[in-house]
């Protein structure tokens, strides 16, 4: 692009993973206080065998990206109502939602050809999400209810709602008593597709839709629109946007990413829907995700696939050491969460010296200036987060 | 007199960009010192550092002979500096008097509001400022505001008080009674530092003057009095000759292009914001709506744009009925739209400038086509503005936030100019403009006029009132107390309608 070289551009590259960088690197300073008050194995020795779980080998790194497959699909949910002013912490629920609505097509309909049941269960995962997603984004402009409330309320719907699907309509009547579906239909299954590697298709259909969230907000008008609006609702509206569809519209289509997500868990990893089968919040993990991903497409698939690695390698590190819990990992994932969020602190400071400075506005709410953008396939600058 | 404050080779920089180059500055004890410069010149940038806002990258400051090491607003005051900024940094629903006393260090832990609003009434009748203590600040106007800031200030025995363009938001009745305050500061032993850059107020109140250009000292401590006229004042900030008049042919009026009748607006407060409002612009006029701020003049260009619709009334625009359109209809009609506020309206401060270029004309031809941006036109397009406007900016890729305010609005006039409308509406367009840029967005706007554009232009600048316009509308709460052509205003009358006075009659609030 013009006006940016190379040299501009790797150190713009640069300065954004800066602070994703610190912050991963003091939580995991904090996380080796916790294992050595927790635990008599040095941290080094903890670490050395969550980083081997993770990408030491060819098996590690096929399970970091099985896990990081969902936590992409939550995290491009989160990103996108961002991108377009909107809080979704509701990814939990969507997600959920999507798994419901794709089990229900997947065991439902025996001897169907998998090009047809394949897709129609991955539509139903979709949907059953980005309904959810929809009413949100109804009740946040229609009655002007926040939508962080609604989304979480709605976590807690889908969860219960899972719990009676479960254990009536879609309870699995030949196998057991246990509360779960029948398994899914072979024609509505994701496989794996590299010899010696057990990851399955689901990772190509993540890259592509890490593809469609950059080409859709920076290269479709309705993205461009919903950016606007994101970035500053006064000047869409003052551009003839309208502000309510182009949310209703970014929230139906995070639910929808979320809803995929679910629906790809349950057909390619579960194989069917348990009262188990949430047991990892990937919706919430998702968040996290996102704000070290600064939101960027590149960003959302690294940090997707660092955390992946956190969770695939703490098991490694559980098992090796005998006395490190897993949970240091989950430790871990909360101290970037709060350092990223924290993050948010140090900008609100600078942006208000920077503002009184030069003058102008000095009352005003600022909260569009903590959202970068721009140079979308390179990570981007500022500071952003909930 | 003694120096008071000295301000030696203070260079402060932001990344690559120097704001403040090698910059010394003296102010002596007693004397009103005029800060000049345009816009992007660095004189916030320098007072902000004096302040305790910035930190300098190197530098020193002297103050009362001392070095000093001011590292927050809280410093400055109690070396006894203090500030008014141009945008007030009052809470409307507070009392003036806890206004007074909030982040003030002499309170006690138990507040004592009644002997603060004493010891406030006390010494704001001895600079002839009759403010009510317990007043909301929401309930006072502007010029009360800023008696406010200047008390507050006052309060915290300061010595030496930086002005931040304190004119921009008063009538000139109002800039006379700032004036008087300032005198007697002066004659009490205080130091003013004063920032503008309207040669006749910095005439009237002003000693000396330091003149930045480009974050470097263009003149040091230049009498005022050694500046001849208003060209040889633009030449020292601006570093060349500036075309001081703006060029312009009488105008000739053609069809009606917007015609408003008993346009009445009642808020969701229940106040009745618009009165009757009826006027016309015809193709090839300006006609240009002054008055002080918020009597009205923001509702009604909302309710022209669709941003607010009309209790009862009508709009027309090129015979058509706008009235309840929305905004998108609105700007399908052909209206171009200068909006108040750049930065909460006119751009999207965090995306680049070909994305802010296309804003409003998004989802239309050329810019896309089925759903898809044309980003390699637009680049283009982007690029032909740009020079076309002369934004200075590195690229088309910058952030629109990284551009200083004048090429900001240089960017949104380029873009509302070069869309094809029958209106162009145009509020403040040079608010916040140095002399160059403002000389350069008024003659734009001339000469779309010239191209038989229907040209609305709200303004509380009484310059340009007096020079743009061929019509002058005075509004004053709500209502449209005159309309006049541009050779029957004058200042004083003009200024006189602007504070509600109509026939030597006053009904103007207290």
């Amino acid at each position: 692009m013009e006006g940016l070289g190379i040299k501009q551009r790797l150190q713009e590259t640069l300065k954004s993973i800066y602070f994703p960088f610190v912050a991963i690197v003091v939580s995991l300073l904090i996380g080796s206080v916790v294992i050595l008050a927790t635990s008599t194995t040095s941290p080094l020795t903890a670490y050395g065998h969550m980083l081997k779980g993770a990408f030491g080998n060819l098996a590690a790194f096929d399970a970091t990206l099985i896990k990081a497959i969902p936590l992409i699909f939550t995290a491009l949910s989160f990103s996108l109502a961002r991108r377009s002013g909107i809080i979704n912490l509701g990814a939990e629920g969507q997600f959920m939602m999507g798994a419901l609505a794709a089990t229900a097509v997947g065991v439902a309909t025996p001897n169907l050809p998998a090009i047809i049941h394949l897709p129609a269960t991955l539509l139903a995962g979709f949907l059953g999400g980005a309904l959810v997603g929809l009413l949100t984004g109804v009740l946040k402009v229609r009655f002007g209810a926040s939508e962080l409330i609604i989304t979480i309320m709605l976590n807690y719907i889908a969860k219960e709602l899972i719990s009676f699907f479960v254990n009536g309509p879609l309870m699995d009547s030949a196998s057991s008593s246990y509360p779960q579906s029948a398994p899914m239909e072979p024609s509505a299954r994701l496989y794996k597709f590299i010899p010696g590697m057990n990851v399955h298709t689901g990772l190509i259909i993540a890259l592509v839709f890490i593809f469609l969230y950059y080409f859709f907000l920076w290269k479709t008008t309705a993205g461009f629109d919903m950016r606007v609006v994101g970035f500053n609702p006064s000047a869409g509206e003052y551009a003839g946007m309208n502000i309510g569809r182009s949310t209703i519209f970014a929230l139906f289509l995070a639910g929808g990413l979320a809803g995929l997500g679910g629906c790809i868990e349950i057909i390619a990893v579960q194989g069917r829907l348990m009262m188990t089968s949430f047991i990892v919040p990937y919706g919430f993990t998702g968040i996290a995700v996102a704000l070290l991903g600064n939101l960027n497409p590149l960003g959302v698939l690294f940090s997707g696939i660092l955390f992946g690695g956190l969770s695939a390698g703490a098991l490694r590190m559980e098992v090796m050491t005998r006395n490190v819990s897993s949970s240091v990992a989950v430790v871990i994932q909360a101290l970037i969460i709060l350092f990223i969020a924290g993050r948010q602190m140090f900008a609100i400071k600078k942006r208000y010296r920077s503002r009184s400075s030069s003058g102008t506005s000095a009352g005003k709410t600022v909260t569009d200036e903590a959202k970068d953008d721009d140079a979308p396939l390179a990570p981007a600058t500022a500071e952003e987060g909930v | 007199m003694t120096t008071i404050l000295e301000m030696r080779n203070i260079t402060k920089r932001f990344g690559p960009v120097v704001a403040n180059d090698d910059v010394s500055f003296s102010v002596k004890k007693g004397e009103v010192h005029a800060l000049l410069g345009e816009n992007g010149a660095g004189k916030s940038t320098l007072m902000n550092i004096l302040f305790g806002l910035y930190e300098q990258t190197s530098g020193e400051i002297l103050y009362k002979g001392k070095t000093v090491n001011i590292r927050s607003p809280r410093d400055a005051i109690h070396l006894g500096i203090g500030m008014v900024h141009q945008h007030f940094m009052l809470i409307p629903a507070h009392s003036a008097i806890e206004n007074v006393v909030l982040g003030y260090e002499g309170n006690s832990a138990v507040l004592d509001l009644k002997s603060a609003a004493k010891r406030f009434t006390e010494m704001a009748e001895r600079y002839h400022m009759n403010i009510d203590p317990w007043e909301l600040v929401g309930n006072l106007s502007v010029g009360q505001q800023q008696r406010l800031e200047i008390l507050k200030a006052l309060y915290r025995d300061v010595e030496t008080l930086i002005l931040d363009e304190p004119t921009a938001v008063l009538t000139p009745q109002e800039v006379d009674g700032l004036f008087e305050v300032i005198r007697q500061l002066v004659a009490e032993g205080k130091t003013v530092v004063f920032i503008s850059h309207k040669l006749p107020e910095i005439r009237a109140i002003c000693d000396r003057c330091t003149i930045l250009r480009r974050g470097k000292v263009a003149a040091a401590g230049l009498p005022i009095s050694d500046i001849k006229d208003l060209n040889e004042l633009a030449r020292l900030m601006v570093g060349r000759e500036v075309e001081l008049v703006t060029e312009k042919t009488p105008s000739e009026p053609g069809e009606v292009v917007l015609n408003v009748e008993n346009l009445n607006y009642t808020n969701d407060k229940g106040i009745h914001v618009l009165k009757d409002v009826n006027f016309d612009v015809r193709a090839g006029e300006i006609v240009g709506i002054c008055g002080v701020d918020g009597n009205g003049q923001s509702e009604l260009i909302k309710c022209l744009t669709g941003l607010l619709h009309a209790t009862s009334g009508k709009i027309e625009l090129m015979g058509n009925d706008i009235t309840a359109c929305t905004p998108k209809q609105v700007l399908k009609q052909g209206i171009g739209h200068i909006p108040e506020d750049r930065h909460a309206m006119g751009m999207v401060g965090q995306m680049n400038l070909r994305e802010n270029i296309s804003m409003v004309d998004s989802r239309d031809e050329p810019y896309s086509s089925h759903g898809f941006m044309h980003w390699r036109w637009i680049d283009d397009h982007s690029r032909n503005l740009i020079d076309k406007f002369s934004v200075k900016t590195p690229s088309i890729m910058e952030k629109a936030i990284n551009l200083s305010g004048g090429n900001q609005q240089k960017l949104v006039v380029g873009r509302e100019l070069s869309r094809k409308a029958n209106l162009l509406i145009a509020v403040h367009p040079s608010r916040g403009l140095d002399i160059g840029a403002t000389k350069y967005i008024q003659s734009q706007i001339v000469e779309a006029r010239d191209r038989g554009v229907a040209v609305l232009m709200v303004s509380t600048e009484l310059d340009e009132i007096l020079e743009i316009p061929d019509r002058v509308l005075v509004i004053y709460s709500g209502r449209i107390l005159a309309c006049l052509d541009q050779c029957d205003c004058t200042r004083s009358g003009l200024g006189l309608l602007m504070a509600g006075i109509e026939d030597g009659e006053e009904d103007r609030p207290a």
